[in-house]
């Protein structure tokens, strides 16, 4: 005789239910070990020298890494630095690919195609590689050890370019023509149906671009010659690979300090990253 | 409008003729010597251990960050207890810088007192010498991509799982349907095109990631952890030899073109499948 | 109004005439940073007190990353036309700058009488790797040579006199078992000796060849012998310390671990640079001894360090510039200042002299220890192409060290490789 559905179906939630305990506590394991590295940066960076390596429970606590590590570079203007910078590219990426990323969605011209395949392949392009020709333009240029110089080759982003020209596709033509029936000319449109529209595609990808920026090393530490244009990152390397070895006090002390915003700021707005990411339907 | 375009272009197409430009040169003398750069490149048998130890990278580093962060999006995405904790620790790794985070790995891996082999060693198993050991290297150094990346793979996944309908979920409920059966025929088709996405950059990112490797372990001991692009900032920064960098860069140009045009055409042909 | 205008045009007119420019000459002088410390501050202060003193010059010093990240920077501005009046650099990136053209040898600055007796007043150990095809190119800064740390508590421990550290090969062994422990399952607690082999092992292993008497490259750097049977008898004792004596960790050992392996007490004996001192010094919580490195048929040590280089495409103004900035910075006083705050050698014999470092030796001995083997010190490893010709052989001694080839084999194929690379320089 078949066992009633209703059996069935217990003993699946059973198995369910063991399934999910299983699940929740593995998920709990292997998020302890993802934030261990930061869990280590915690201890070390709080605890003196001589205990970043061993963790007896009652060795003392210091803020004197904390103060060595500020006093070392002048970390006041770096964080200006960063800033600034990160804000810079952010906002000339938003103006400049919104405007590629609308003409590669709505218009037709010559050569589309091929111009686009090279938009993707600048997203495989880092800057790095092409180091010495770049900084050669950018003597050309006059802009080395600047600001505006570190944060020119990534102003055009084939990352943005890509996603708002996803998103912009997406959206439903009724609006744009009813825009058009209105009489409003492109650049309203854009401005008035596409932008609103995208807003979480850009959260999404403001978020993307500012934590790269942010942790940029290479090219900003070729560009940069003076304290005026030095990112955090590079005032970092003060306190890495020396010849007396690592001393992860400090640079863990370091590494906290730099990273703060950047952490804090994610835990504000971390749900809000999600659901950007959400709706900017990355498909 | 197209004046803007071209405008975009300016770095991105720049960069392009420079390295278009950077035809196989000789020392300081510029005298073309036409494909011998090449010749030499296709005899170096650091290049040909860089190659293997790319395509090992990419070929583990690959599934299992994808795997992992579908995982971690499965969690996250069910009403599990600490949510919002498991969605922080696993995203944790792409925020922070990747110059001070090596050196954390540098004394997780360190013999004798470096925290995995205090672990082991409580256990009552035998520490290793996990940067130091040519077989052991290239493991080490995987794990520290795979953790660097499966958050942020894992937000893309936990994206596209919140856009499901839940209607598909109460009918499986409904039909009594486990876990397991209803990820995998309905759950895993549907995130087709997002796993698409995602391993077109994993597939990039595995070309990428080198700062961990020049701060960890400079590409030793005896290159066994060289990648590609690590080599090549050796030819082309230490070696100062720019021929030769110039050849290495444009055959990770061309692999990378090719990712990059594989993703144009299936993504775009996935566009329409929506 | 017209008076006081006319007045403040000829003063202003008055004082572009007298000075020999109007504006001052900038020299951007770009330096790493190797060691820990407030290393950009004090920098920045020297340059601060020769601005003073030096009105119409304006040295603007660069903080550039590591010695690495500092070429980098050094050699694209270089190439791009614009290269820093001055930087310091590791003193065998010699080869890499002439051959590029960047750098302009010293002598060429050398006109009075003065300036001879000082380029004469530095240790002949450190002027070997700044010098070929009879010129000098770059004069010494900061630099050093690889010591012998010990354990003293440990070796009390041991039943071995602690104030007694090896003095050759067969000692380095003998107390080397002694040192090491184990603990019940067998495992390694403590090991007897530790020679970092990660990054740069050609500078360490430098040690044991010199000791055995084999010398890697020629003055001119374009010819090494890596197979010299001496050196590969050298590299078969480092390899022996860990396979056959088991007193030294297999594989390759970190470097940057190094210090911190000896500070834990994991290990009882280091080979590391002397600019450790410092570090050692401040964290070390038990009596160490710092000792010149054991002799195998004789005593010896590479140099390392950095040093200071003038270069080519900028204005002789600048180049004069730098070379006064040259001098003014390694003037015995400065130089003697410049050891106690960093840990590095002091360049010049007479910066021993000086009553700040004859004070700061009678503290602390071991600050002398690297200066009395300077005697024994041969030239870092330099050739022309040098990074290629050293990654051959720190491959090669890697591949050793990890047991992948045999001493004979990875040196001889090391040898082939550098011998391929030199061709052209023949």
């Amino acid at each position: 005789m078949r066992q009633p559905v209703s059996d069935l179906r217990g003993s699946t939630r059973r198995l369910d239910r063991a399934r999910g305990w299983l699940s929740t506590s593995a998920a709990w394991l292997v998020a302890i070990v993802w934030i261990v590295p930061l869990l280590y940066a915690l201890w070390a960076a709080f605890h003196p020298s001589a205990f970043a390596t061993k963790f007896v429970l009652n060795a003392p606590l210091t803020l004197a890494n904390f103060v060595s590590a500020w006093q070392a570079a002048p970390f006041t203007r770096y964080f200006l630095n960063t800033t600034m910078l990160v804000a810079g590219v952010l906002g000339m990426q938003l103006v400049v690919c919104t405007l590629a990323a609308y003409a590669f969605a709505c218009y037709e011209f010559l050569g589309k195609s091929a111009l686009f395949a090279l938009v993707l392949i600048q997203l495989m392009v880092m800057p790095e590689i092409l180091l010495v020709r770049n900084y050669q333009t950018l003597t050309q240029l006059g802009l080395v050890d600047s600001l505006f110089g570190i944060g020119l080759p990534y102003f055009a982003s084939a990352f943005a370019i890509f996603l708002l020209r996803q998103t912009f596709k997406t959206i439903p033509k009724e609006l744009v023509e009813a825009a058009v029936m209105e009489g409003a000319s492109s650049l309203q449109i854009l401005r008035k149906v596409y932008i609103p529209l995208a807003k979480p595609t850009y959260l999404a990808f403001a978020l993307v671009s500012v934590s790269y920026h942010w942790n940029n090393f290479l090219w900003p530490l070729v560009v940069s010659n003076s304290v005026e244009s030095r990112p955090l990152t590079v005032g970092l390397q003060v306190f890495s690979s020396t010849d007396q070895g690592i001393d992860w006090s400090i640079i863990t002390a370091a590494t906290l300090l730099t990273s703060a915003p950047l952490l804090i700021g994610f835990l504000i707005f971390q749900r809000q990253f999600v659901q950007s990411f959400m709706r900017a339907g990355i498909k | 409008m197209v004046l803007l375009v071209g405008f975009t272009h300016f770095p991105a197409v720049a960069t392009f003729i420079d390295s278009l430009m950077s035809t196989p040169r000789a020392g300081r003398a510029a005298v073309f010597v036409g494909m011998e750069n090449y010749r030499v490149m296709l005899e170096d048998p650091i290049f040909w251990k860089s190659v293997m130890n790319n395509f090992w990278f990419a070929f583990i580093t690959i599934p299992f960050s994808i795997g992992m962060s579908i995982l971690m999006a499965l969690w996250v995405n069910d009403k599990i207890a600490g949510r919002d904790f498991l969605r922080t620790a696993f995203f944790l790794p792409t925020v922070l810088p990747m110059i001070a985070v090596a050196n954390i790995w540098i004394f997780f891996y360190t013999p004798g007192y470096g925290l995995v082999n205090q672990i082991l060693q409580l256990f009552g198993f035998a520490g290793h010498n996990w940067l130091g050991e040519p077989n052991l290297v290239l493991g080490s150094v995987i794990v520290v991509a795979i953790w660097k990346e499966a958050g942020f793979f894992m937000i893309f996944y936990l994206a596209a799982l919140q856009s499901l309908s839940p209607s598909y979920k109460e009918a499986a409920q409904i039909e009594g349907a486990s876990a397991w059966y209803f990820f995998r025929r309905i759950q895993w088709p549907l995130l087709m095109p997002t796993t698409i996405f995602v391993l077109i950059n994993a597939l990039i990112n595995a070309f990428r990631m080198v700062d961990h490797i020049i701060v960890m372990t400079k590409g030793g001991p005896d290159n066994a952890s060289s990648l590609i692009l690590f080599y090549l900032y050796e030819v082309g920064f230490k070696f100062w030899d720019q021929g030769y960098a110039s050849v290495l860069t444009v055959v990770l140009l061309c692999i990378l073109a090719l990712v990059g045009l594989l993703q144009f055409f299936i993504l775009d042909r996935r566009a329409h499948y929506q | 109004m017209k008076h006081v205008l006319t007045t403040v045009a000829a003063a202003a007119f008055g004082v572009c005439m007298s000075a020999s420019a109007c504006a001052k000459t900038d020299i951007t002088f770009y330096f790493p940073v190797a060691v820990g410390g407030p290393i950009t501050k004090i920098i920045d202060q020297y340059a601060k007190d020769f601005n003073h003193e030096n009105p119409d010059l304006n040295v603007l010093p660069v903080y550039s990353g590591t010695y690495q990240e500092t070429i980098v920077k050094v050699l694209t501005a270089h190439k791009a036309g614009k290269p820093p009046g001055a930087a310091i650099l590791l003193s065998t990136d010699t080869f890499t700058l002439a051959d590029e053209d960047a750098i302009v040898p010293i002598d060429n600055f050398v006109k009075s009488e003065a300036d001879r007796v000082w380029m004469k007043s530095f240790f002949p150990a450190f002027m070997l790797n700044g010098q070929f095809a009879n010129k000098t190119w770059g004069v010494p800064f900061q630099r050093s040579t690889v010591v012998l740390y010990w354990n003293k508590d440990l070796f009390k421990a041991a039943g071995l006199d602690p104030n007694i550290p090896p003095q050759n090969w067969e000692q380095t062994v003998s107390m080397g078992q002694k040192l090491t422990k184990k603990d019940a399952s067998g495992n390694v607690t403590q090991w007897g000796i530790q020679v970092p082999s990660s990054g740069f092992p050609y500078w360490l292993f430098q040690g044991f060849s010199t000791q055995n008497d084999a010398i890697l490259a020629n003055a001119d750097g374009n010819q090494v012998k890596y197979d010299d049977p001496n050196a590969v008898a050298a590299l078969q004792y480092w390899v022996d310390l860990s396979k056959k004596y088991g007193i030294h960790p297999s594989g390759v050992v970190e470097w940057g671990t190094t210090p911190r392996d000896f500070l834990e007490q994991k290990v009882a004996m280091i080979w590391t640079t002397t600019g450790n001192l410092t570090n050692i010094r401040s964290n070390a919580k038990f009596d160490f001894g710092v000792a010149m490195l054991p002799a195998g048929k004789r005593r010896g040590s590479p140099t390392g360090g950095g040093n200071f280089f003038i270069f080519k495409k900028t204005t002789s103004q600048e180049q004069e510039g730098a070379f006064k900035f040259a001098k003014w910075l390694t003037q015995p006083e400065r130089a003697a200042q410049w050891s106690i705050d960093t840990g590095y050698v002091a360049v010049s014999p007479a910066a021993y002299d000086t009553p700040a470092l004859k004070k700061y030796a009678t503290e602390f001995p071991p600050a002398l220890v690297a200066r009395d083997q300077l005697p024994d010190a041969v030239a870092e490893l330099s050739t022309h192409d040098n990074q290629r010709v050293t990654k051959a052989l720190n491959d090669g001694l890697q591949a050793a060290l990890t047991g992948t080839k045999t001493p004979e084999q990875a040196m001889k194929e090391a040898q082939a490789e550098a011998t391929r690379l030199l061709r052209t320089y023949k």
